[in-house]
């Protein structure tokens, strides 16, 4: 989706600030809807690219506005819904509907720590073949999937070369709209700068972006 | 979509506020979306949390487990080791950049958003500067979680377009023919900057060069100085 959250490129955003001595969590609330997320996909009714995904569907403008939490906050609410872990009502009220029964949590502070300290890897050991190899050109598509991808604009229809094949991964595009991780290699490609952003980016600069093999042509 | 969606966000927090009806005449004289933006988070999330533990979906003991170890175990100074490390030890600065996530889990590191790591090595030629376009992607295990800049519009729109001018807005002037390499980071890698050895430090044990390592230079928007200078960052 050709969103705002696409935003490599733009310009005039504002000067970069830097907080010194920051915390992690400004406010409790944040840290809480942290946890609350992963707690929740322990359920297993969503992933990671599905999250993704709804934090994208903020409207424009407010996904601007709203502080990094908030988008969190408002995207999270929409996948407990859609998910149907939690009603519409629910939410609305602020209680259980009548004669819901109560669950047992699926992730309990042992499993909350082995999550951490393991995570959940998005590679794939299964044999796929690589379309592309080390050293070749290739050349970004240029897709414009209405719904989510990782690739981001300022690379499609850009010529780059394969600079190291980093193995099999799940595929975003579809695992975001649980339709299969249809698993697929991963590659750094290189582009130069200026191949980017014309003459005036710096002759030798480049910028490296992980793309799968679905987003990729011969060049 | 939209619509909807703004309807039912707007809904939600005021029912989580518990203010159903209330302030309603102000509310209504204010352009919808405004609403979208939680008043009072605080309330909003507390509601929700509470809600949640009543259907039994969460574990209160694991969210504060969670939000503990976010706070208090992972951050930058994990990384710093792994840096000084490879300082000290070529034999490690080598597995380092061969295979990092398991380079970076002999020293006990590893997890969520860790799970395949990359290290890029910083040269008097090369310089590379990490950030994520699409959204915060950030390697949790040795950085902890991003600081807001990070996650920022200004950055992310920037880093890619004009890396040396973000750089010269975090002090750092890099002569024109240093290649400067922006890792964009897209997929499921995450990448951590391996930093220059600053000069005069050869008397340093490794727990004094760890120190010295900030989270900047292993982002990649500043250099390890050779005495640490402000605060944590």
């Amino acid at each position: 989706m050709n969103g705002v959250h696409d935003m490599g490129g733009m310009q005039d955003m504002g000067p970069i600030q830097e907080e010194k001595n920051e915390p992690v969590f400004h406010e409790r609330w944040e840290g809480r809807v942290f946890a609350l997320r992963r707690a929740t996909a322990a359920w297993g009714r969503w992933n990671i690219d599905v999250t993704r995904h709804e934090v994208e569907l903020v409207p424009p403008a407010d996904y601007l506005r709203m502080s990094y939490y908030e988008r969190q906050f408002a995207a999270f609410l929409e996948t407990l819904v859609k998910s149907g872990l939690v009603t519409h009502a629910e939410i609305e009220s602020g209680t259980p509907a009548q004669g819901a029964s109560k669950a047992v949590p699926a992730l309990t502070v042992e499993k909350a720590t082995a999550l951490i300290a393991k995570g959940a890897p998005a590679s794939r050991n299964v044999s796929v073949a690589p379309r592309f190899q080390t050293g070749q050109r290739v050349r970004a598509r240029n897709m414009n999937p209405t719904g989510h991808t990782r690739l981001p604009r300022y690379v499609r229809a850009k010529v780059g070369v394969i600079e190291r094949d980093h193995g099999v991964f799940v595929f975003p595009d579809t695992n975001a709209h649980l339709l299969g991780e249809k698993p697929q290699h991963v590659y750094a490609v290189r582009f130069a700068a200026r191949e980017l952003w014309g003459e005036q980016a710096a002759p030798h600069d480049a910028v490296y972006v992980d793309l799968w093999d679905d987003y990729l042509e011969r060049a | 979509m939209s619509t909807t969606r703004r309807d039912f966000m707007a809904a939600a927090g005021a029912a989580a506020m518990g203010m159903q009806g209330a302030g309603g005449a102000q509310e209504q004289d204010h352009d919808h979306s405004h609403q979208v933006v939680p008043s009072d988070p605080t309330l909003r999330v507390k509601a929700l949390e509470s809600l949640l533990v009543e259907k039994g979906l969460v574990d209160p003991a694991a969210l504060d487990a969670l939000v503990d170890a976010y706070e208090h175990k992972l951050g930058p100074r994990n990384g710093a080791r792994v840096i000084a490390r490879a300082w000290v030890d070529p034999a490690y600065k080598k597995r380092l950049l061969a295979d990092a996530t398991a380079a970076i889990a002999e020293l006990g590191y590893g997890g969520q958003q860790g799970e395949n790591m990359l290290v890029v090595e910083n040269t008097p030629k090369v310089h590379n500067l990490v950030v994520c376009t699409l959204c915060s992607c950030y390697p949790w295990p040795v950085l902890g979680l991003p600081p807001v800049w990070y996650k920022s519009a200004p950055y992310r729109s920037r880093a890619v377009i004009d890396p040396r001018g973000v750089l010269r807005e975090f002090g750092l002037e890099l002569p024109q023919e240093t290649e400067v390499r922006v890792w964009d980071s897209t997929a499921e890698l995450r990448y951590l900057v391996l930093p220059e050895r600053p000069a005069g430090t050869g008397q340093l044990s490794e727990e004094q060069l760890a120190a010295l390592v900030t989270r900047d230079a292993m982002i990649g928007v500043a250099k390890v100085m050779p005495s640490q200078k402000g605060g944590s960052a």
